[in-house]
C-alpha cells in the first residue's frame, strides 16, 4: 500500500486535481478583464463563461481569491428589502442561491434559518409593515409578527432587552439564511476556472488605459494587458479604481468590523437583527455565534479593528441575551464597506465606453453575489444594463433619483 | 482607545468626537446648475489620501479640522476653521 501511494503520489501522470489552474504568465490581450476575485468577480467570471461562452477572461487580484469582504462578512442572505427595484433583485439572488451547491458540485452549506428584523419601537414596526408589504407585492415571504413569535423561535431571549428597549414586534423572513462565504468564492472561481477563465491572484492594477473616453487596457504589476472591456468589482477599493479612469462617485468607505465568539453548543436557529441596539446575530455550524454592529463612525481605507467596537456590540448583545456574558470572543476583523447616499449599489455602465461597475456593495453585498454576477454577466457580454439593475445606475445622482434603501438595512448605520 | 487633539480641550478619546465629512467648498446654490449642485450634494472623493475633515468635540459642540490620512488613519494636525484657503 505504501509503495501504491508512493508511486502515484510522485508519478507527474497522475496530478493532484487542484482547486484552480496556476497561470505563469499574463496574457497580452484578453476580452474582458475583471479586477476583483472576490465573490462578485468570480461570480461574473463564471457566468461570461456558462451563459455567453465568453472565457477569454482573466481576473485580477490584488490578495488572495475571496480575500476582501467575501470573506469578512457575516454571511446572511436575505431578500425582504423596501424598494422594489431592491425587492426583485434580491429576491431573484435568493433564488439563484437555491441551486448553487450542485451547480458548483461543493458543498455551501446554505442553511434556511428564518431571519427576524427586531422592532423595539413603534417607528420600527411602522417601516417593518411597510416592508412587509412591499415584499409580499412581490411574493417574497415576509411578514410582521408579534414578540411571542420572536420568543419562541429563540427562547434564550430577554424580551425586554433589560427594561429599556422592549421588543414590540419584529419582521419575520422565511427564506433568510446563512451560507458559508469563502466556499462562494471559491465554487464560482473553480466553475470559472475549469471554463477556461484565467485567475492571476497577487496582481495589482496600477492603471487603466482610457483613451478617447474607452478603455483600451490595464496595466498591472506583472504587466500590461489591453483589453475592451473592464468590471471593477472591488467593493473598498472602488474609489481607487475610479480615480484611475476619473469617474465621480458618492461611493465613501468607512470599516465594517464583526466578531465571532468561541463555539457553544446549539442554542440559536434563528438570524436575529436589532436595528435599534444595532447588533446582527447568528450561529454558525460550529457552534460559533456570528456577530456584527453598524458601521465605524468616520471614514477609513484599512481594516484595523476596535474595543471600541467590541465593547458596544457585547453591551448591546448582552441586553438581548444576559446568559452570554461568560461567553469569549474569539475573533475580530474589519472589512471595508463602500458605502452610497441611499444604501443602494452602484451597478452597470459608465461615462468611460467599457468600464462597468459593480460596487456601492457596502454592507449588503454578500446576498447579492449570485444576481450581481449573472446580471453583470450579462451587462458586460451585451454592453447593455440588465433590466434587473437599471434603478442601481451611477447616473441617478445626477438625475436626483435615488433608490432610498437605507430603510432595509440591516442595522441603523 | 484612539485619542484625537481638541484645539480647545487638548487630547480627548474619539468616541468624543463627531465625523463631518470632508471641508469641501459649496457653490452658490442660487447661481449653480442641476449637475453641479448634484456632484456638490452626492460625490464624494472617496480614495484614500491626507484630507481635511469636519470634526466635532461633542461634550463642549467645538467645530474643528482635522487633517487625518485616511489610509493609516494618523491625524497629521487639528485647528479651527479659518475661512476658504
Amino acid at each position: 500500500m505504501p509503495w501504491r501511494l508512493l508511486r502515484f503520489a510522485l508519478n507527474k501522470k497522475h496530478p493532484e486535481p487542484r482547486m484552480f489552474n496556476f497561470h505563469e504568465k499574463l496574457k497580452s490581450s484578453y476580452d474582458v478583464v475583471i479586477i476583483g476575485a472576490g465573490g462578485h468577480g468570480l461570480a461574473a467570471a463564471y457566468y461570461l463563461a456558462r451563459d455567453y461562452g465568453i472565457t477569454n477572461v482573466c481576473v485580477l487580484e490584488k490578495g488572495y481569491i475571496g480575500g476582501g469582504n467575501t470573506g469578512r462578512n457575516t454571511t446572511i442572505i436575505r431578500s425582504n428589502y423596501l424598494t422594489p427595484e431592491g425587492v426583485k433583485f434580491y429576491d431573484e439572488s435568493v433564488n439563484l442561491w437555491q441551486d448553487l451547491s450542485d451547480d458548483f458540485d461543493l458543498n455551501l452549506f446554505y442553511a434556511n434559518r428564518g431571519h427576524f428584523t427586531l422592532a423595539h419601537t413603534d417607528s420600527a414596526l411602522r417601516t417593518m409593515r411597510w416592508r412587509a408589504e412591499v415584499n409580499k407585492h412581490y411574493g417574497v415571504d415576509s411578514e410582521v409578527v408579534g414578540p411571542e413569535v420572536v420568543k419562541e423561535a429563540a427562547p434564550m431571549i430577554d424580551i425586554s432587552c433589560g427594561g429599556h428597549a422592549p421588543i414590540l414586534g419584529a419582521l419575520y423572513h422565511a427564506p433568510g439564511s446563512v451560507a458559508r462565504h469563502d466556499a462562494v468564492a471559491w465554487g464560482y472561481g473553480r466553475g470559472a476556472d475549469q471554463r477556461g477563465v484565467e485567475i492571476h491572484q497577487q496582481t495589482e492594477v496600477l492603471g487603466i488605459d482610457v483613451q478617447a473616453g474607452k478603455v483600451k487596457g490595464v496595466k498591472t504589476s506583472r504587466g500590461y494587458i489591453s483589453t475592451n472591456k473592464v468590471l471593477c468589482a472591488v467593493a473598498g477599493s472602488t474609489p481607487r479604481i475610479l480615480k484611475m479612469v476619473d469617474v465621480k462617485s458618492p461611493i465613501y468607505i468607512h470599516p465594517l468590523q464583526a466578531m465571532v465568539s468561541e463555539p457553544i453548543k446549539p442554542w440559536l436557529d434563528p438570524i436575529l437583527v436589532s436595528g435599534s441596539l444595532h447588533v446582527y446575530i447568528s450561529q454558525s455550524a460550529r457552534g460559533e455565534l456570528v456577530m456584527g454592529a453598524s458601521l465605524d463612525p468616520y471614514e477609513l481605507h484599512g481594516t484595523r479593528s476596535t474595543l471600541d467596537f467590541v465593547e458596544g456590540l457585547t453591551t448591546h448583545m448582552l441586553e438581548m441575551f444576559p446568559f452570554l456574558s461568560n461567553v469569549k470572543v474569539m475573533r475580530q476583523w474589519a472589512g471595508m464597506a463602500d458605502m452610497t447616499p441611499d444604501f443602494a449599489p452602484v451597478m452597470g455602465k459608465t461615462p468611460v465606453e467599457g468600464f462597468y461597475l459593480d460596487s456601492g456593495w457596502g454592507t449588503w453585498g454578500f446576498k447579492a453575489t449570485p444576481v450581481c454576477g449573472k446580471t453583470m454577466a450579462h451587462t458586460v457580454a451585451t454592453d447593455s444594463d440588465h433590466p434587473l439593475i437599471t434603478g442601481f445606475s451611477l447616473d441617478r445622482f445626477r438625475n436626483y433619483a435615488l433608490t432610498g434603501e437605507k430603510g432595509a438595512a440591516s442595522v441603523g448605520h | 482607545m484612539k485619542i484625537l487633539n481638541c484645539p480647545l480641550n487638548g487630547p480627548r478619546p474619539v468616541s468624543e468626537f463627531f465625523y463631518w465629512g470632508e471641508v469641501r467648498p459649496m457653490p452658490n446654490p442660487a447661481t449653480a446648475s442641476d449637475e453641479v449642485w448634484a456632484d456638490y450634494v452626492f460625490n464624494r472623493n472617496g480614495a484614500p489620501g491626507v484630507k481635511k475633515e469636519w470634526w466635532c468635540h461633542t461634550p463642549s459642540n467645538t467645530w474643528f479640522i482635522a487633517e487625518r490620512d485616511t489610509e493609516k488613519d494618523v491625524v497629521v494636525r487639528t485647528y479651527f476653521y479659518e475661512g476658504e484657503d
